[in-house]
């Protein structure tokens, strides 16, 4: 495949296992860093630009994750960044990462997100904090992630006839695709029966419908092609496009954490909703199309909200979801694998990690070395995801 | 003794004419309504106004709308979410008004559960007590089932 004048390299990945680990994030970074170092053959005093993932719940060093890893690592004078941007803060510091290394001014680029996770709900930053939404949407509705996504999923179902059994379709599919993941935090078959016996979270929602929350730890090793070919690696993974647009006004689906959409008074829905514009942009950077694509890694923060992903990326057309999935294109063996690393249901949430380990099982399955999950003759993938409001991103990669 | 009831969150929405009403705001320029209220500048990118704020006016939301979607809490919440003990379950809908042409979120009004519910169901604002305390009654909007 020819390089486009945006193609960047992935040369080394590497994660830590998610799970419950106690330990504190940065470990987790650091374990992934090094993994991702070695895959690339780099030494850490060799990389020009280190752009960490933040994540708030680690205070000081959380907020300033570039450092700190940085200083983890052994300072070596590397620029640094740190980027938050709640579930797209991974993609937001690869996107530095990229503009870096594109515009010429570093070869070698660290990207790096770590996080130790609360048990269960996620909950606002603490202390009394009434002009902001996010504390406000706790104290006034009592609208917790898990009801944003049971009220997508109740839409799903009344609008396209989702079903109960699709929602646990996906699940029994994400748990045995994720079976063989040395990284995910779940390594175990999950039958329909056991979906429909777990507890209801959030009617339509039980709780083996929602991911977890999960400690974990993602790195990426990015270099111009130029350098990846200088180091031997005549065809590297490559990053073809990453896409972070926000939402064209007026936004007219609710998301976390907003008391309600845009208005349409003033001016009509944008054709595209949030989800599928991110997606589109990164089509078009990339020149390709979702025929293109082997394979998918989608945010499936529930199991319904897969199910929307496959018409964002334009896997099939709104409302066809159920019938694509249960069709099995969407399982391993099937036209277009979804979430053959297992997915956020085998993973559970590592929010500045996710994006990055996303990139991570791209590029395995790219080389061909996500044993025992491999999609066969993978060529193309994305990535997607969505954070709060306002930030989400696609990532297009291609051998 | 009744207790006083109390606005849980200031200037949201108001009882002075009798009825529940949401406050917003609104732009003269383009129409577009805001809730919570906006008072910084018209978010509608094609709009002329002066975007500094001039252009919003105070405004009271229609009441009456159509459930967009639905789902209830089974399990109690984190703080800041006030809970009585022991916790009771809560529907959030989230409602689509035909006036405004926007989706707004409240709780159900106690008593209605998941299977009163459908999407598409015409529901109205009421006034809701979120939670009590020694003080207080603390209000907020909610959402009430009605006939068409
Ligand atoms: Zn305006």
């Amino acid at each position: 495949m020819t390089d486009t004048n945006r193609d960047i390299a992935v040369l080394g990945a590497g994660m830590h296992q998610w799970g419950k680990w106690g330990r504190n994030f940065v470990e987790y970074g650091l374990v992934a860093a090094r993994a991702a170092l070695a895959d690339a053959g780099v030494d850490h005093r060799d990389v020009g630009y280190i752009a960490g993932a933040d994540t708030i719940r680690n205070g000081y060093p959380g907020f300033v994750a570039g450092a700190t890893f940085a200083q983890a690592l052994g300072w070596s004078g590397a620029r640094i960044s740190s980027s938050y941007a709640a579930c797209a803060s991974g993609a937001q510091a690869i996107a530095n990462a990229r503009a870096q290394i594109l515009a010429g001014l570093c070869d070698v680029a660290l990207v790096i997100g770590a996080d130790a996770a609360p048990k269960g709900f996620f909950q606002p930053v603490g202390g009394e904090r009434r002009d902001d939404p996010d504390w406000l949407r706790f104290h006034l509705l009592g609208a917790t992630n898990p009801i944003y996504f049971a009220l997508y999923a109740r839409r799903r179902m009344a609008m396209h006839g989702a079903t109960l059994d699709d929602f646990a379709a996906v699940k029994v599919k994400n748990a045995k695709h994720g079976l063989n993941n040395p990284y995910a935090r779940y390594r175990k078959e999950v039958s329909a029966e056991e979906v429909a016996a777990s507890a209801i979270v959030s009617d339509p929602l039980r709780l083996l419908d929602i991911c977890a929350t999960s400690d974990g730890g993602a790195a990426l090793v990015l270099t111009s092609m130029e350098f990846a070919r200088r180091h031997g690696v005549a065809d590297p993974v490559r990053i073809r496009a990453l896409s972070t647009v926000t939402p064209t006004f007026p936004k007219t689906v609710l998301d976390l954490p907003d008391f309600a959409t845009d208005s349409a008074v003033a001016f009509a829905e944008p054709p595209r909703a949030f989800r599928s514009a991110i997606a589109h942009a990164a089509y078009e950077e990339a020149g390709l199309g979702p025929a293109d694509l082997s394979f998918a890694e989608v945010y499936d923060l529930s199991t319904a909200l897969e199910l929307d992903w496959y018409e964002d990326i334009g896997l099939c057309e709104t409302g066809g979801a159920e019938a694509l999935l249960r069709s099995g294109a969407t399982t391993l063996g099937g036209r277009v694998p979804v979430n053959p690393s297992g997915g956020l249901a085998s993973f559970g949430e590592a929010i500045p990690a996710q994006a990055i380990a996303q990139i991570c099982e791209l590029t395995w399955q790219l080389r061909g070395q996500a044993d025992g999950r491999q999609v066969e003759d993978a060529r193309a993938g994305i990535a997607v995801n969505q954070g709060l409001f306002g930030h989400g991103s696609a990532i297009i990669a291609t051998r | 003794m009744q207790k006083e009831q109390r606005p849980a969150v200031a200037d949201w929405f108001t009882t002075e004419d009798g009825a529940i009403r949401l406050q917003g705001s609104r732009c003269n320029t383009c129409g577009t309504p805001y809730f919570p209220r906006n008072t910084l500048a018209c978010r509608n990118p094609y709009c002329a106004a002066p975007k500094d704020g001039s252009e919003l006016a105070e405004y009271l939301f229609s009441t009456r709308g159509r459930i967009w979607s639905y789902a209830d809490a089974r399990y109690k919440p984190p703080a800041p979410y006030i809970s009585p003990d022991p916790f009771v379950p809560y529907v959030v809908a989230a409602v689509e008004l035909e006036v405004e042409q926007m989706v707004i979120l409240g709780q159900v009004v106690p008593g209605f559960t998941v299977d009163d519910l459908a999407v598409g169901m015409p529901v109205e604002l009421a006034l809701g007590t979120l939670y009590a305390d020694e003080e207080a009654e603390h209000t907020v909007w909610m959402w009430r089932p009605v006939n068409d």
